[in-house]
């Protein structure tokens, strides 16, 4: 395999890895919370997916913004009815709650879906250019992340939501002295963390084969891209989902694809030992 | 006060009985609740005196577990094999606490459930030596399930007390005061003069050899390891569950926490195998809502209800 092709693999799951992790980094930046339901959230929106494919036949492409309505809509009701009980309190705590929720939802979807892996088949052809070949429905997966990444940046600078968002991530109580509602806020940040891991994971029901045992394995990756790109910030999820794609394509050809995962890890602790704030992060901005 | 320890004592009573009386499945169920004890009142030091949110306690568990099971491949009598293992996990401990003490809050809990998955990773991979995915068989230790169960219940009964003694130096020695310096306020206990970083070290490799003893014995009790059975992530979760239910903090708490959390789990659980991971997730909600000072507080409520009141208003970070 050419360099340039482990380069462009790389890119195109750095990519998914970004759009992923950014609806993470938003709820741990903003509400301070770890969200460990946030690996169930992608395996959902992969099998609302496949299920709207199989049994309506529409196209997975159509049923991204429909698993991002669905994740939007349960993520908020979450957020109101668990985890905004807790949301001041120590990390052990909210940490400890979504890691509970986290395997009721394991369990749910074990039994609703069973641990048999699907995945979408559609041979759309592929492209070629230059010796790099890249499928067709990777490449429309790959840009249709980078243009919902895109979309929530500019939601975040643009919009009176978006900017209330930050404001409340800035300083909490300086927000409420100007009129900004904290818990409607928490509510959306994060159903918008939720939305984001829907639309990513039925955009990956099209590229992997999905099984509710894989949440772990997303969550694993969310948590690197996140503190290798910095905290609730979208560049810094772009980045970071970058740097592990990359890591995780060269070191999956010259490490052996067990290797590829690990890679990722070793490069998360030696980053939180060098520079906890990550990549893009800035200082005191907790 | 002192009713808690008699029952304490009649409950250890039983348990050493045990093997004399009770059959297989008790010296079994025995063994786990001892097992869980150790674990529980292990993570309690760094998670509930440090305050420090840990969720490595599978990473040494399962390092203990490879340690103690590769001694004893390579024909080194048990008991050599045990000591070996938590040698070799307190050196490692050692060491992952330099790097990952500097880090706090959420930064520290990502890192440890990394450390976990590492270990994880690192053990499916590296198959030469622990076999991978095909898993690790221990030798059986001779002389018959009685005699084995016996020897299993009477070792892990050892380690949990001597985790339970930690425990309790901890809470009266100058180490544990300094711990909860730190856990209340880190930069103000390193401003007075406590040495924080030596003592976050001890508090973490003190934590981590008790998960190390406990997976060097359990490797040899089920003679076989797996690498997502050593570094499992239920288990990882369970333990600080187990310590907050009965009270996080204190030394009896993890205890109390241990025995009520495996008495649901045989009572409720054993009827509903496919609903596990379910019933563990709306007991931790459960905890986390209506008791997120354990049981033991309830007890504490009528007696100190001002003091807890006043000192539940100051912010904890």
């Amino acid at each position: 395999m050419s360099e340039l092709q482990i380069l462009v693999n790389g890119l195109v799951l750095g990519s998914l890895y970004a759009c992923m992790a950014v609806g993470f980094s938003l709820v741990w930046g903003v509400l301070n919370v770890i969200n460990m339901l946030h690996g169930s959230f992608i395996v959902l929106g992969a099998y609302i997916s496949f299920f709207l494919y199989r049994h309506a036949g529409v196209h997975p492409f159509i049923s991204v913004p429909i698993a991002a309505a669905a994740l939007f809509a349960l993520g908020y009701a979450l957020q109101r009815g668990a985890i905004n009980r807790v949301v001041a309190r120590p990390v052990l705590t909210t940490l400890t709650l979504t890691f509970g929720l986290d395997m009721l939802a394991y369990n749910l979807m074990i039994l609703a879906f069973s641990a048999t892996p699907v995945r979408i088949i559609l041979d759309l052809g592929r492209v070629e250019a230059a010796g790099v070949v890249v499928p067709v429905d990777r490449l429309a997966a790959m840009l249709l992340a980078l243009l919902l990444t895109a979309v929530l940046y500019a939601v975040m600078r643009g919009s009176k939501i978006g900017r209330a968002i930050v404001a409340v991530r800035m300083d909490r109580d300086a927000a409420t002295l100007m009129g900004i509602r904290v818990e409607r806020i928490y509510a959306t940040t994060f159903a918008l963390g939720a939305l984001m891991a829907g639309a990513a994971g039925a955009m990956l029901a099209l590229i992997f084969p999905i099984s509710p045992t894989m949440s772990g394995q997303y969550l694993g990756k969310v948590f690197i891209v996140c503190v290798l790109g910095g905290l609730g910030n979208v560049p810094g999820a772009l980045a970071g989902g970058f740097v592990l794609g990359l890591v995780e394509a060269f070191a999956g050809v010259y490490l052996g694809p067990q290797n590829a995962m690990t890679m990722g890890y070793l490069l998360m602790l030696l980053l939180l030992l060098v520079r906890p704030t990550g990549l893009m992060g800035r200082k005191g901005y907790e | 006060m002192r009713t808690r320890y008699v029952l304490l004592a009649v409950g250890v009573a039983v348990l050493v009985l045990l093997p004399a009386y009770g059959g297989n499945y008790l010296v079994r169920f025995g063994t786990f609740l001892c097992m869980y004890a150790a674990l529980a009142l292990g993570w309690n030091v760094i998670g509930g005196v440090t305050g420090y949110p840990s969720f490595a306690t599978a990473a040494f568990f399962g390092a203990g577990a490879y340690a103690g099971a590769l001694l004893q491949v390579a024909h080194t009598p048990m008991p050599l094999a045990w000591a070996g293992a938590v040698v070799f996990v307190a050196a490692a401990s050692a060491v992952v606490g330099i790097m990952i003490l500097r880090l706090r809050g959420h930064y520290f809990a990502v890192g440890s459930i990394a450390l976990v998955e590492v270990a994880r990773l690192v053990a499916s991979s590296w198959s030469d030596l622990t076999g991978g995915g095909m898993g690790l068989n221990v030798p059986i230790l001779p002389g018959g399930p009685e005699y084995a169960g016996m020897v299993f219940l009477y070792s892990m009964f050892a380690v949990a007390a001597a985790a339970f003694a930690a425990g309790l130096w901890i809470e009266h020695g100058k180490l544990g005061f300094a711990l909860r310096c730190i856990q209340q306020n880190e930069d103000a206990a390193d401003m007075v003069g406590v040495n924080t970083t030596a003592c976050k070290i001890a508090a973490f490799v003190l934590s981590a050899v008790f998960a190390g003893a406990t997976g060097a014995v359990y490797a040899s009790w089920t003679a076989y390891l797996d690498p997502s059975d050593a570094f499992s992530i239920l288990l990882t979760l369970k333990v600080p569950v187990m310590a907050m239910l009965g009270g996080a903090g204190t030394v009896l708490g993890p205890i109390v926490g241990v025995v009520v959390f495996q008495a649901m789990e045989e009572l409720l659980w054993s009827n509903f195998l496919e609903m596990h991971h379910a019933i563990l997730g709306l007991m931790i909600v459960g905890l986390i809502f209506f008791l997120p000072g354990g049981l033991l507080s309830l007890g504490a409520h009528r007696r100190r209800a001002p003091a807890r009141a006043t000192s539940r208003e100051v912010p904890a970070e």
